[in-house]
């Protein structure tokens, strides 16, 4: 059954900047070849954490909106589960409510990238 | 007697009962994002905790979608689970 999920996670800021792309690329291909359509990819960059997870404050967070078959889903896990540099992770089924506002936050995003082109 | 001389300088104020709506009826909002933090702390009180629905007068189906959305958020430390004068 094909669906559409957003996952989120969290590396640790001690990483070097290349280090970070490349744990991104990392779960791109684990979700590419599973063979899940990736709609959107965000890159929050570091941001300060809440509380301190791991005795660690800040984190690069990283979004990836993509649409794949359910059983996928547990293999993403069981990587992020394996791979130390992940201090959190979270991933997300979108109903079609969900959906439709996550289009809603590209385009707006986009949008925002225009007018900032255009000055 | 007493009580003609009582003035109020100000008018004692009745507290006239604003009718509480729910803001996801009322303006259509069908999903609660848990990655917008700023949307959420509207439903937060100062220790971070979730406000009940007779504060915010949510519906609620959307009273279950935000404190859903608010564990997520706390879960990513996009929230923080306690802390003191958040706002």
């Amino acid at each position: 059954m094909i669906n559409s999920y957003e996952t989120v996670f969290i590396i640790t800021p001690v990483l070097s900047e290349d280090q970070v792309k490349e744990a991104v690329k990392k779960f791109r291909t684990v979700l590419t070849d599973g063979g899940a359509e990736i709609v959107n990819e965000e890159d929050w960059g570091l941001k300060k954490l809440a509380y301190p997870i791991k005795h660690k404050t800040t984190g690069f967070y990283s979004l990836i909106e993509f649409k794949c078959d359910s059983q996928l889903i547990k293999k993403l896990e069981i990587e992020y589960k394996r791979d130390e540099k992940i201090i959190r992770f979270l991933t997300f089924h979108l109903d079609k409510f969900a959906v439709a506002y996550a289009e809603r936050r590209r385009n707006k995003k986009n949008q925002k990238v225009e007018t900032k082109e255009e000055k | 007697m007493a009580d003609k001389d009582i003035r109020y300088l100000t008018p004692v104020a009745v507290d006239t009962a604003k009718s509480k709506y729910c803001r996801f009826k009322k303006h259509n909002i069908r999903y609660v994002d848990y990655k917008d933090p700023e949307f959420l702390k509207q439903f937060l009180n100062e220790q971070g905790k979730i406000l009940p629905r007779r504060l915010t007068g949510t519906s609620l189906k959307y009273q279950r979608k935000v404190a859903k959305a608010v564990k997520r958020a706390r879960h990513l430390a996009f929230l923080p689970y306690v802390t003191d004068l958040m706002k």
